[in-house]
């Protein structure tokens, strides 16, 4: 069996839509210094290296290779994951079972997006069959907008109920200094933006961010020596489970893929009620109708009851269980990093360096991953290993 | 390290252009091939690294096209980017990490793509991408500052193609048999100076998977289990102006350390048979100097006494190689399913007799900027 792996530092760059003063190495530099900084080691104590993102965003094929002289991986094993969406889950889960293995002991692992050099929907329609798929319902949006539209058809939900997951997230950015949009929006806002595909206006989506996030694992007793309270990783799931969009979603079921990496990560962490003994969650929620529908299938309350357990402030920071305090993917959204945040995010939480976004006394969190052909990722993090 | 295996491995045919089949297909193909080799079901593998890259496939989130196929619906799966061999290191690591059967598939049909703007697309697009530079003539500066470097000839590296393709024509799933001289490859077409059309593998549709067991599971599969004894990467700087081309320092760590845990103290000694990855003919001997085999610049002897052909004390790419069969990141996994094939004594007539320890490799990058080494064994 795998060793037990703890978090011991993670970094981020400062994101925004367009980081002309750097180049993408210059910027996975930034968000790698921060991390060791964090983890108080130099580049001389990394064993190994894993790199992620999306190669057509940039448009550099190799970039293990190609990103070096940012990531610091010369003359160390270097390794590239990449799975869309969930790349910054599958690369932290890479950083995991590389120490597991019992092979490293100190691993970097990265995710970065330079989303200013691309056309976004251009390259991500590129993902589904260029004979089946591309052409009828391909990219982000096409796919979420009929989930939304049949989540509110199944139960009765609102536009307006969706909007405060928006409101929620982006007032909990004005916590977080790294966070691309850091201006609070109203549920008038979100209701009077242009509408792209309905029923998800422009208010109700994620931004494209330029960014990058680094986090170290560390074996158990070197984790100990490296921080006072490391975030150990108690559980990892993942069901990537489609290949075409037309079989990606049963409506009438949910976010399948979810709910079973939900159920494998809970029962492998010990975890029977969710809300109740999560202490905070990070989610990969792209769009806002996730944030009520997504934490049905995680179990955070009942088929239906998303808009009331929003509504009724369950998710906010002084909530049941509060969900992304970082203010999530609809305020920060650096495509390769986005789910490496996520998990950056819960062990920040874990080891109580969340500052004006922490959560008092967060012992045990879930971040999660979504992606692909609505794929799903989960992992829980927790202050004691387990 | 906790005792691993292979226990399952399959790969198709290496052809020019597989249009009767889609990538989807080749790895339908090799999945199924290989679980029928280790007498498995889909249901005994516990989760699954499928290797892709979304320049070769021309899509995005190329890992996305090829789940289904693999078998992996409701399993745990992730997609490495780059050399299969790489890709089948991270299910080791996920072997070693308490998964019991894990699947590792590779495709690559590079007969769908323009590999000349696939491979200039590695180079940095500032500085480099625009002066034309890809995998051919990268290799070009590199064989030619080994050359200078040691003193060596276009003939020196011709004969390694010429063993190379002739080692083929004992492997039918290899692209490219042929019966040729050291005088047909210099005679052979000049495509970037010193490299000439026989100098280089063929661009390749294909696909590999190998199924990799602990211990404990081990003995589930019918097959007898071959066993990693040793794993290792390393990479070198990026611009290939930063680098010595002339040596190869990322494999001579890479290869250290998977010898140290291999307990490998005298390569040519203990080591029976190497696949190696020759994409150009000079990689050959320089790879071989990384690994240890000859001090550096004498590589080329190794081939020349002898030492490297079918009948010599260690054949080097019995199968032909990556100069005879090259898909695109299956190559490296293809090296150990070689591999696999040699020290179960299953490799036919191209079977190097009493096989039983085995180097594979595979790389990443521009002229070799990363390695991946693998010390396969029929001892646990």
């Amino acid at each position: 069996m795998g060793r037990h792996v703890a978090i011991v530092g993670c970094g981020q760059t400062d994101h925004k839509s367009r980081r002309s003063d750097v180049n993408g190495r210059e910027m996975i530099y930034e968000a790698v210094s921060r991390a060791l900084s964090d983890a108080e080691m130099t580049i001389r104590d990394v064993d190994a290296v894993v790199i992620g993102n999306m190669d057509h965003f940039e448009s550099i094929n190799y970039v293990d290779t190609w990103s070096v002289e940012g990531s610091g991986g010369i003359m160390k094993p270097i390794m590239k994951v990449t799975t869309g969406g969930t790349t910054g889950t599958s690369v932290a889960m890479a950083g995991y079972y590389h120490v597991a293995s019992g092979l490293f002991d100190r691993v970097l692992t990265i995710g970065w997006e330079k989303n200013s050099e691309s056309d976004t929907t251009a390259a991500i329609v590129t993902c589904s069959d260029p004979v089946w798929d591309r052409f009828s319902y391909s990219g982000a949006i096409p796919s979420l907008a009929t989930e939304a539209t049949a989540y509110m058809e199944r139960y009765g939900a609102t536009q307006e109920e969706a909007a405060l997951v928006a409101v929620r997230d982006r007032g909990h950015a004005l916590n977080n200094p790294h966070a691309h949009l850091r201006k609070a929006v109203t549920l008038k806002e979100v209701m009077e933006s242009p509408m792209l595909a309905y029923p998800i206006k422009l208010l109700d989506v994620c931004p494209r961010t330029d960014g990058a996030c680094a986090v170290v694992f560390a074996a158990d007793g070197v984790a100990q020596k490296l921080v006072p309270r490391p975030a150990w990783i108690r559980s990892c799931a993942v069901r990537h489970t489609f290949t075409w969009f037309g079989d990606s979603t049963d409506y009438q079921k949910g976010l399948v893929s979810l709910q079973r990496a939900g159920r494998e990560a809970y029962r492998n962490a010990g975890i029977t009620e969710p809300a109740r003994e999560l202490d905070v969650a990070e989610l990969y929620l792209p769009y806002t109708w996730a944030g009520l529908k997504w934490i049905e299938d995680l179990g955070f309350c009942g088929p239906g009851e998303g808009p009331r357990f929003v509504a009724d402030g369950h998710t906010d920071m002084d909530g049941t269980i509060p969900v992304n305090p970082s203010g999530g993917v609809i305020s920060t959204n650096c495509i390769g990093a986005t789910a490496l945040l996520r998990v950056a995010e819960a062990a920040v939480q874990i080891m109580g360096r969340g500052e004006a976004r922490q959560v008092p006394d967060a012992r045990l969190a879930l971040a999660t991953g979504f992606g692909g052909c609505f794929w799903s990722d989960v992992m829980i993090l927790g202050a004691e290993r387990g | 390290m906790e005792p691993i295996a292979i226990t399952g491995v399959s790969q198709t045919p290496y052809r020019e252009r597989m249009i009767d089949k889609t990538a989807y297909d080749l790895v339908y193909e090799v999945t199924r091939d290989a679980l029928a080799d280790a007498g498995l079901g889909i249901h005994d593998i516990d989760n699954v690294i499928t290797v892709s890259n979304d320049f070769v496939d021309g899509r995005t989130i190329s890992s996305m096209a090829v789940g289904e196929a693999a078998g992996a619906h409701d399993k745990n799966i992730s997609t490495v980017e780059g050399d299969g061999a790489f890709g089948a290191f991270y299910g080791a690591m996920r072997a070693l990490s308490g998964f019991d059967t894990t699947l590792v598939v590779a495709h690559g049909k590079g007969s769908e793509g323009d590999m000349g703007l696939i491979t200039n697309a590695m180079f940095d697009p500032v500085y480099q991408r625009h002066l034309g530079i890809d995998a051919l003539t990268a290799a070009a500066l590199q064989a030619d500052v080994y050359m200078t470097r040691y003193g060596l000839t276009e003939e020196d590296f011709a004969e390694v193609s010429v063993k190379n393709h002739q080692n083929a024509r004992n492997n039918p799933l290899a692209h490219l048999p042929l019966d040729i001289t050291v005088s047909d490859v210099m005679k052979s077409e000049r495509l970037s100076d010193p490299i000439k059309r026989l100098d280089c593998s063929p661009i390749s549709d294909g696909a590999a998977a190998i199924i990799i067991s602990t211990g404990r599971a081990s003995s589930r599969s019918r097959t007898r289990p071959i066993w990693i004894r040793g794993v290792a990467h390393c990479s070198d700087a990026y611009f290939p102006g930063d680098r010595n081309l002339a040596d190869s320092p990322a494999l001579r760590r890479a290869a250290k350390r998977a010898y140290a845990m291999a307990g490998i103290t005298n390569p040519l000694k203990n080591i029976d048979v190497v696949e190696l990855y020759d994409a150009f003919s000079y990689m050959e001997p320089l790879w071989l100097e990384g690994m240890g085999f000859s001090e550096p610049g004498s590589g080329a002897r190794l081939l020349k006494d002898g030492v490297t052909r079918m009948d010599g004390i260690l054949p080097v790419n019995p199968s032909g190689g990556v100069l005879s069969a090259h898909a695109l990141m299956v190559a490296g996994l293809s090296r150990i399913v070689e591999c696999v094939l040699q020290l179960r004594g299953e490799a036919r007539e191209h079977q190097v007799p009493g096989a039983e320890t085995a180097l594979a490799q595979g790389i990443n990058g521009p002229c070799g900027q990363s390695h991946c080494v693998w010390i396969l064994s029929v001892n646990q």
